[in-house]
């Protein structure tokens, strides 16, 4: 499939704490996604936007950024889900025969809020509320039922983050490069056992945007389209209990479809490079069995092979990923974003060479419940 | 050129005050078993869901995640959409988007709202901007008051012309099972002697002039589910399956100062867009059947005039002369509408669930014009300024 | 250009949302909920399809998307399938950090029930062992009623 192109993309650097409000951030990512497309905000058609009401601690969250988006007069709709789902919705209203271009923009201020709080509330108020329990604390529980199915260890975990923060040293955007070790990772402070410090992602502030297009309206971009090749979208049941969080069916049966669309037969072959959501160190082995990269509880031999390092077979996560810059809802639409720059080969110093197949991943839901999954391609 | 997309199910829960036997999945699941029913599916022909809410209305967060056992989304597509009040029409809206664009043949959208389990007027206070707006101003009542004292103003309407319009919501409720508010008593008694009744007692407590109780839509617990389907399915799912003509919206709110309280700039414009793409030049004469998003009575009068149904200021001469009752030229609401049940996240969406009855021509005691409805017309609306638009037909369009 | 925005002092604006909310358990919840409260007992609903033992109960199979009308009582005691000792505090956590999550599949159920581990040297906790739950003197018909679960 080759009818919709992201024609143009645009991220604020992601940072701890931005000064910026909503509508500064977004106008920023909106404005660099159209100038990198070579476009204005007439050659939009319409405007999907990201947000979501608990984060922001506005109720239609996406109200406060129409005029950034550019959405002022035109149809808009928004996604409460991560960018991945924003940019999936865009591309369906163009298919649709509706529009020939959307502009989609995600945003994100984790600092101005509590992330446990926040990620509390994704759970059941009657019976996982009360507990306390929220996104990190869940993520640890599915970890260890990972590691218990696998055999992977705390070492196989931290190797994931000694590569992503290490890539991300090469990327401007990201929020913590750093050169750490094993070790380092291994002696970083318990935060929910078995994860440490190091294996968990800092909620951070971020914008990012993009021009999708179809191919008649790309006579109004000036960058070379990159194609969407395939996408699909599953999720799980949602009570941790009676999933089986050590494998993730979902993410099979979405990247089944979407490598079908593609052509994608042997994705650890003839897939170049790809953008995962490493939330928590540990994620990025379970999306390499999902995603099929490995076999089943054998994703630990890639990151022990250094398979997913910068010169290995299949790079993951060359921007650094998720674990490295964690603006939530935003990071799966920078999946996309490095998927599209790998494949115009404008990835800088972490580029891949030659990378003309790039795959972008996006979560949902407490433990990766839904996934979201992309293969781009020139 | 994307596939054409008709509703062919509808399945909604009684609409009532509180719903103390279920909880929210529960609820859910309660209106996505009935519409299944309706269109005589299984969740397994369904390839994609779509649900919203307003994450502070219900205290839920992640509602697409939360609902996957109760909505069918276990191993299936699902996303979440929210546009404040007008969710439900913002659900089925990308509803329709799934399927013209020819990546699913049938989706499920979904609304729901459990309005007493929160505090309504605190949670729409959040709605407005934390630095700027909610320590002056905000809540649903006081902003409504404003536009209708000002539409009073302009064009001279009265109180009785907002009464007028309570009365045919609640006359209409009459006829639907599934309408929060019977109020039994109006029954037999016409509409100019409720209206007299209605503004001269002294039970109907004044809100926030000219605004009264009776201007007012209530706060209902109820959920609703639309399944759309792909030409080449919709045909052999429902027997008048109730085509899409044409949907937009409009958005202009950012900060409610710029916000144009004299017109309803986001309903007309979108409505001028749904028009032009399905050729309608006259309103008020090819329309057969409006389910409106119309939270109290004075948008039931000035609307309609953004919509395009009469002149500006004409609105009241319209309800007068019984256009928009039953048997008028222009049924608006024969459901009751949302003054007579407002369960928010799934409001706008059984507007397009009723106006989808009209056009199958199944929509029982509420039914017009004997069942002979060829475009009906539904509109979500958010008291932020979302303006939503859906039109819907007996002929598949061309 | 820029020179106002280095010596701008940044105001912050400082909100909390506050929301009252109750949630209705729904009637096959406050079933399982009563049974704790009043008599100590752990019910669930098993689906007539899959034959999955739900605990908590729930109305209908997300997987089979039927109606589950059969209620069984289980064990109160079970498998530790997953565990996580947690370092942090935040204000929704019922105990100061250190405290410990577990999932645990009670005998007779099909899938874990997520809840708070105690009692015990959270050093010691291993997957697959067997724990018991510990009810509150106190049962106000909410999760709580079990206080936690501990080694059995």
């Amino acid at each position: 499939m080759s009818k919709i192109a992201i024609v143009g993309v645009g991220q604020t650097a992601c940072t701890r704490s931005k000064i910026d409000t909503f509508e500064e951030m977004v106008f920023e990512a909106a404005s660099r996604a159209l100038a990198d497309a070579g476009a204005e905000v007439g050659d939009i058609d319409n405007v999907v936007t990201v947000s979501n009401d608990f984060w922001d601690g506005r109720t239609i969250s996406s109200m406060a950024v129409q005029e950034a988006a550019g959405s002022w007069g035109k149809d808009v709709s928004t996604v409460e889900g991560d960018g991945t789902f924003g940019a999936l919705y865009g591309m369906m209203r163009i298919l649709s025969g509706s529009f020939d271009t959307t502009l989609v923009v995600s945003h994100m201020k984790g600092s101005e809020s509590i992330m446990n709080l926040i990620t509390n509330a994704m759970f059941d108020p009657i019976y996982q509320r009360g507990l306390g329990i929220d996104a990190t604390s869940a993520a640890a529980l599915q970890a260890r039922s990972y590691m218990t199915m696998s055999g992977a260890t705390e070492e196989d975990f931290a190797r994931v983050s000694v590569k992503n923060h290490g890539n991300a040293k090469s990327n401007p955007y990201a929020q913590l490069p750093m050169k750490i070790t094993v070790g380092d990772v291994m002696a970083s402070r318990k935060i929910a056992e078995p994860l440490k410090l190091l294996d968990c992602s800092p909620i951070g502030d971020g914008a990012a945007a993009m021009v999708l297009s179809n191919k008649k309206g790309l006579k109004r971009f000036k960058k070379d389209p990159v194609w969407i090749k395939g996408v699909a979208h599953c999720s799980d049941a949602f009570t941790l209990g009676y999933r089986d969080l050590a494998k993730s069916r979902a993410l099979k049966e979405a990247a089944k479809k979407a490598y079908k669309m593609a052509g994608i037969k042997n994705p650890l072959k003839d897939l170049d490079v790809a953008e995962v959501y490493d939330a928590y160190s540990y994620m990025e082995l379970m999306w390499y069995e999902g995603l099929g990269f490995a076999p089943e509880g054998k994703g630990y031999e890639l990151i022990r092979e250094n398979a997913t390092g910068m010169k290995g077979e299949l790079p993951v996560n060359p921007s650094g990923g998720v674990i490295s810059s964690h603006p939530v809802f935003v990071a799966g639409m920078l999946r996309l974003i490095e998927a599209t720059l790998q494949v115009r080969g404008e990835a800088g110093k972490r580029q891949v060479k030659g990378a003309k197949t790039a795959l972008a991943h996006g979560i949902n839901g407490p433990c990766g419940q839904a996934h979201c999954v992309y293969v781009v391609g020139a | 050129m994307g596939k054409r997309v008709a509703i062919v199910g509808f399945g909604q829960t009684y609409q009532r005050s509180s719903r103390k036997d279920v909880n929210g999945v529960e609820l859910i699941n309660e209106a996505v078993v009935t519409a299944l029913a309706d269109a005589e599916l299984t969740i397994r022909d369904i390839d994609a869901i779509v649900i919203g809410n307003m994450d502070h209305f219900e205290g839920i967060n992640y509602v697409d995640m939360w609902s996957a056992e109760g909505s069918g989304a276990v191993m299936k597509p699902v996303i979440k959409v929210c546009t404040g009040g007008t969710t439900g029409t913002t659900v089925a809206m990308c509803a329709y988007y799934h399927v013209a664009s020819g990546m699913f043949d049938r989706v499920l959208a979904i609304g729901w709202e459990k309005n007493s389990e929160s505090d309504t007027t605190g949670a729409i206070i959040t709605a407005f901007h934390p630095v700027w707006e909610r320590p002056t101003l905000g809540g649903a009542v006081a902003g409504l008051a404003i536009e209708a004292s000002k539409y009073m103003h302009n064009y001279g309407a009265t109180e009785r012309d907002g009464a007028r319009v309570a009365v045919r919501e609640r006359l209409h409720a009459l006829n639907n099972p599934y309408a929060h508010l019977h109020q039994e008593w109006m029954k037999g008694i016409p509409p100019e002697k409720l209206v007299d009744l209605i503004v001269g007692s002294e039970q109907n407590a004044m809100l926030a002039y000219p605004l009264r109780m009776s201007d007012m839509c209530p706060r209902t617990d109820g959920a609703a589910a639309v399944i759309f389907a792909a030409e080449g399915k919709a045909e052999k799912i429902a027997p008048v399956p109730a085509w899409v003509h044409a949907t937009a919206n409009r958005h202009n709110f950012v900060y409610a100062g710029d916000v144009d309280m004299d017109r309803n700039t986001t309903i007309a414009e979108a409505s001028k867009a749904v028009f032009k793409k399905a050729g309608v030049k006259e309103p008020l004469k090819e329309i057969d059947v409006c389910e409106l998003y119309l939270p109290y009575s004075y948008a039931g009068l000035k609307w309609i005039e953004d919509i395009g149904f009469c002149a500006y200021g004409e609105g009241p001469r319209l309800l007068w002369d019984g256009v928009t009752d039953m048997d008028g030229e222009l049924p608006i609401n024969p459901s009751g509408g949302v003054m007579s049940s407002n369960a928010i996240g799934a409001t706008a969406l059984i507007r397009v669930g009723e106006a989808a009855l009209q056009v199958m021509g199944r929509a029982g005691a509420r039914q017009v014009k004997g069942g002979d409805v060829n475009l009906a017309f539904a509109t979500g609306f958010g008291g932020c300024y979302w303006g939503d638009i859906m039109l819907l037909g007996k002929k598949k369009p061309a | 250009m820029t020179d106002w925005k280095d010596k701008v002092e940044n105001m912050v604006y400082t909100g909390r949302i506050k929301v009252p909310y109750l949630w209705n358990v729904g009637k096959t919840g406050s079933r399982f909920l009563v049974a704790i409260r009043d008599k100590k007992e752990i019910w669930g609903t098993r689906c007539p399809g899959c034959k999955r033992v739900y605990v908590p109960p729930v109305k209908s199979c997300g997987e089979c998307f039927v109606p589950t009308e059969e209620w069984v009582k289980v064990s109160d005691k079970g498998v530790l399938e997953s565990f996580t000792v947690v370092h942090y505090s935040h204000e929704m956590q019922p105990r100061k950090a250190p405290l410990a999550y577990g999932l645990i599949k009670l005998d007779g159920a099909d899938g874990a029930i997520l809840h708070l581990i105690d009692d015990t040297d959270f050093a010691k906790l291993k997957t697959g062992m067997k724990v018991k739950a510990v009810f509150a003197e106190q049962r106000e018909g909410t999760i709580a009623d079990i206080k936690h679960f501990t080694p059995a």
